[in-house]
Order: structure tokens, then sequence, then C-alpha cells
């Protein structure tokens, strides 16, 4: 899973939003799935500062994920965090709205380091 | 490093952040106020109802330039199941007053405005700032913060931790402990526009005058939970939350409990051909008296949501954190005008003038509250919203049984699901966790 930043002069002319986009090397299998609720479209409405630096939360490697780590497949409400096809969790920052929900679950077993983005990046609320 | 010193450095510019600034600011002290947004309120993130009292206290002349949405005449509270609603509405004209005492907001344009005051009291507010770090000095006092700018350490007399209900410096100095997944909640909302005519007529509105509902039931799937729907001029803000504990234990998506919120029959036709322009996230504090932890220390406050100061039961955070912030504040400058040092000692002025305000009486009052919503979710907000509204339908559907044998069986059909004695202990836990 890859993250792209792209112009959408549709919602918001001028800064930096962001599309979801497939790698040739990825299954859809590895998505979980979600029937109800696509949430790469409510992403969409919201405005980031995508940093290019490092992100700020990381997942501790890992060879089976733990089953707080697993938790955080469905209760991450931006969906940042996926199975790969080996079986790891992985985060992907770019559309974290800063809920902190996967820093209550998992920060404390050492399952991820949480930071806050930044100053100025990340999610930009409009109406918040 | 910056050399300049302050008296306070207040991180955070939400409702207890800026409270906590202006009133310092307004008092002559020399205040540094930082925010990670690229302005105060881009990262904050309410419902959100504003309560006028506590905000009449910082800026009495308010209502003449923020920005409001619209003043609260009614007020809705649902039991939901699948396809129903039973509804507790209280709507008054009384509420159609001079200085309207609830009004809807949109927090990143009433944080801005608020901001915008604090500045104009005479604090500098500096934006695009993370906090990294509490300064400790060599016996463990706070004595300033360390900054993701270079050369970002600043000091100040005092810090006022009001960094918001997932604040990271209190864990990371040890003063206090992460938010536990029992103890908050998460919730999830979109907001829908609507033009105002469509909106007026949809909730039977007229000129700025707003409602809310409140909704709890099957929609949280057994998990202690509430949707909400708050009216505002152009568009309305829905969501739902439900204890970070029970998404975890249950495996639900708070995007798909969302998702069908939206999709009940009771409020689908609301937001219909609504357009969303924002989807955002949230945790609420939802522990209570229990988890408020130690406020204050060797040269700092902490207030706020920072501080699980949060009445889960009346829905009411904000007016907690304006408050809390305040008297932080006054405590603050009460301290400087005695010219004392800013030690835990002297700061714990701050805990006593808080103990005797509303936010800690209201909070001591449902301390039992959490625990028994939390340890019967699925009692509370499942079985009893079925069986209620299977009631509601059989007590209004006229189909020829005669009303004694309804009653029986709506009776037989409470007893069934929860035994005598549950129902007698359920209604006696409630009873003593209300007191």
């Amino acid at each position: 899973m890859e993250w792209t930043v792209q112009r959408c002069p549709a919602h918001c002319p001028g800064l930096a939003l962001m599309t979801k986009q497939m790698t040739m090397n990825e299954g859809a299998k590895n998505v979980p799935s979600e029937p109800s609720g696509r949430v790469e479209d409510k992403l969409f409405y919201n405005r980031y500062l995508v940093d290019s630096g490092p992100a700020h939360i990381k997942v501790r490697p890992h060879t089976t994920p733990s089953p707080r780590l697993l938790s955080m497949l469905k209760a991450c409400p931006a969906r940042c965090y996926e199975l790969n096809d080996k079986g790891h969790v992985e985060v992907t920052v770019d559309g974290c709205i800063e809920c902190g929900t996967c820093r209550v679950i998992c920060e404390e077993s050492g399952d991820i380091e949480w930071s806050y983005p930044r100053g100025g990046y990340g999610v930009l609320f409009k109406f918040g | 490093m910056i050399e300049e010193r302050f008296d306070a450095i207040v991180v955070g510019a939400g409702m207890g952040g800026n409270a906590a600034a202006l009133t310092m600011a307004e008092r002559g002290l020399k205040v540094l106020q930082l925010e990670r947004g690229e302005y105060s309120g881009s990262k904050n993130v309410q419902g959100a109802i504003l309560y006028a009292d506590m905000l009449e206290k910082l800026i009495p002349n308010f209502r003449e330039d923020a920005p409001l949405e619209r003043h609260l005449v009614e007020q809705r509270f649902w039991i939901v199941d699948e396809r129903s609603h039973t509804g507790l509405h209280y709507r008054s004209d009384d509420f159609n007053e001079e200085k309207p005492n609830r009004y809807t907001i949109i927090r990143a344009q009433f944080d801005k405005w608020f901001s915008q005051k604090v500045r104009e009291a005479g604090a500098t507010v500096l934006c695009e700032t993370t906090v990294t770090e509490l300064l400790r000095d060599s016996h463990g006092r706070v004595v300033g913060v360390r900054t993701d700018r270079d050369g970002g350490e600043i000091h100040a007399d005092v810090v006022v931790l009001a960094e918001g209900v997932n604040g990271v410096l209190g864990t990371r100095a040890g003063l206090r402990g992460r938010p536990k997944a029992d103890k908050v909640a998460l919730a999830v909302k979109e907001m829908h526009f609507l033009s105002r005519e469509t909106i007026d007529a949809r909730f039977n509105l007229k000129g700025d005058e707003g409602l809310v509902i409140e909704a709890a039931g099957t929609i949280s799937r057994g998990m202690t939970g509430m949707g909400f729907i708050y009216a505002n001029k152009e568009c309305i803000s829905l969501g739902i939350g439900c204890l970070v504990a029970d998404f975890q234990r249950t495996g639900e998506t708070p995007y798909g409990l969302l998702e069908s919120f939206k999709r009940h029959p009771s409020v689908a036709p609301l937001i219909e051909g609504s357009e969303v322009k924002e989807y955002s996230a949230h945790l609420i504090p939802e522990g209570g008296y229990k988890a408020i932890p130690q406020l204050c220390g060797e040269g700092w406050v902490v207030v706020g949501d920072a501080a699980q100061l949060n009445n889960a039961i009346h829905r009411e955070g904000s007016n907690l954190a304006m408050t809390s912030g305040r008297i932080a504040a006054e405590a603050i400058c009460l301290i400087k005008s005695r010219k004392a040092p800013m030690t835990a000692k002297n700061l714990s002025l701050y805990n006593n003038m808080l103990n005797g305000s509303f936010v800690i009486k209201d909070l001591k009052k449902y301390k039992d509250m959490p625990a028994l919503l939390h340890t019967h979710s699925q009692n509370f907000f499942l079985t009893y919203p079925q069986l209620f509204s299977k009631a509601m339908q059989d007590y209004v559907r006229v189909d020829g049984t005669p009303k004694l044998e309804k009653e029986k069986l709506m009776l037989k059909s409470f007893i069934k699901a929860r035994s005598w004695s549950g129902l007698f202990s359920d209604a006696l836990r409630i009873a003593r966790a209300w007191r």
C-alpha cells in the first residue's frame, strides 16, 4: 500500500490530498474486509500536510503480531493498520486523524511507538 | 534555546489552554502558548456544544463576535433498536432568550476566534510547534518545555498542560499514566452539509434555533456508547462513540458503526442528500472522578481533557476544560502576586479551588456511573433498548389484543430477559450511581 500526494481542486484548492493506491505486488486479500463504510472515501474529505520525514507512529518489528496489534486492523478509525503478505502488521500514517486510539491500546505493551506529528504536519481540520 | 523567559507556558490551544492563557495574560503575566496545529483549532475535535456560562466568565461579551452556530431550543434523547426510536424530547421557548445558555459551534472556527482573544490579551501564541518533552531541573521540578523547533528549549516558572485527552507529555514525564482503554471512548464524526432551509425544515427550527439528538441503544451493538446529531447553521455534526476497550474486545469498526447509525431509519431522512466535508475522530475521557490524575506538582498543572475532566453522563467536557483552565490560571496569578514560587504545595491552591467548583462536585456525584455502564453494557445498551422498543410498539399498535394481556406479555418479556432479581439489581445500581 502506498500513499501518493495529489492536488484536489474540487475539495481544497492548493492543498495536498492523498489517494490510496494499490501497488503491483500487493494482493487484495491482505486488505481486511469491511463491507460498510469506505474509509478511503471518508479520508478523502480531509486535508493533510504529509510529512516526508519519519512517521509519527512506528510498529515494533515482530514475527507474529500480538492480539493488541491485530485489534488495530479494525479499531483504527482511519484504517492505517494493515496486515502485509508476511503476516506482519504495518502502519501507514498518512491518513491518520491523530485520535490516539492505537496509543491507548498498543503503546504501553511496546507494540508501537507513538508521538504527535511534527508541528504543522498531519491532519488539518477545517471544522473539527 | 529561546533566551526569553516566561511566567507561564501553556501547552495546547483547546478550551482549557485558551482559558488558561487568556486569564493569565489578562492579569499581566508573560504567557507563551504552544500549539502543534497550523492555527489554534486545526487539531481540535468536538461535537460540539458550547456552554455559555463558562465562557461568559472569561469573555462576558462573547456573543458580539464569536462564531456561534445555533442556540439550542430542543434536546432529544432517543432509545433506539434496529428500526425504531423511543424519544424523550424537551423543547422550550424559554431557550429563545436574550443570552442563550447553549450553542452549537464548529470547533476549528470557534477556537480560531478564541485564540485571537488570547493574543489580544497579550499572550504570545506559537503555532506549528509540537512540544516533545518537559524540561526538569536536578530536583525534578518542571522548568520549561522542549519543542520540535530548532533550539526549542523554552523556560518558564510554570507549565500548564492543556494537551488534551491524548496528552503525551505528562505520561512521558511520569506525571500521570496513559489513558486506559476502558476509561476513554473513541468517537468518529462526519460533517454533513445541507441548506439552512433544509435543516430548519427537517428539525422544526427557525432563525438561529438549534437542536441536539442523542441516541443510545442497539446502534452501539452492545458496547458502551452513544450517537449524536447536532444541528449547525448549514451543516449537521453526526457521530458515534464507544469505549475503546469495547472496540478492542468486539472487533467492531468505528466507521462501520457510523455507517449503520447513518442508515438507521430514524436518522437517514435527516441527512438525506447532504454533502460530507470532513471525517474526524477523537478520544473522550469516560473514567470520571476515579480516573482524575494528580492535578499539579512542582512547576506544573494539568487542565481539561488531559486531566480526564469530563462529565460523560451529561456530555459536558469543554466547559470543564474552560473552567479548570481558568481556575488553574487564577491560582497561578494568586501565587505570582504573592511572589511565591510555583511549588507543588503552592499550586495545590488550584486543586482546592477546583474541588470547590462544579467541576469536581459533578464528577464526584457520578463517580460510580462509569463502572456501572461499562461493566453492564450488554444490558444497558442492547437488551433494555430492545425490550423497551418492543414494549412501545406493542403499546401503540392496535391489534385487538386486550390491554391487560399486552401488559402481562410486556412484563414477561422483561423478566425473561433479565429475571426479577436482575431487573431489581439494575434499578438499584442506577439509583445508587445516580445519587
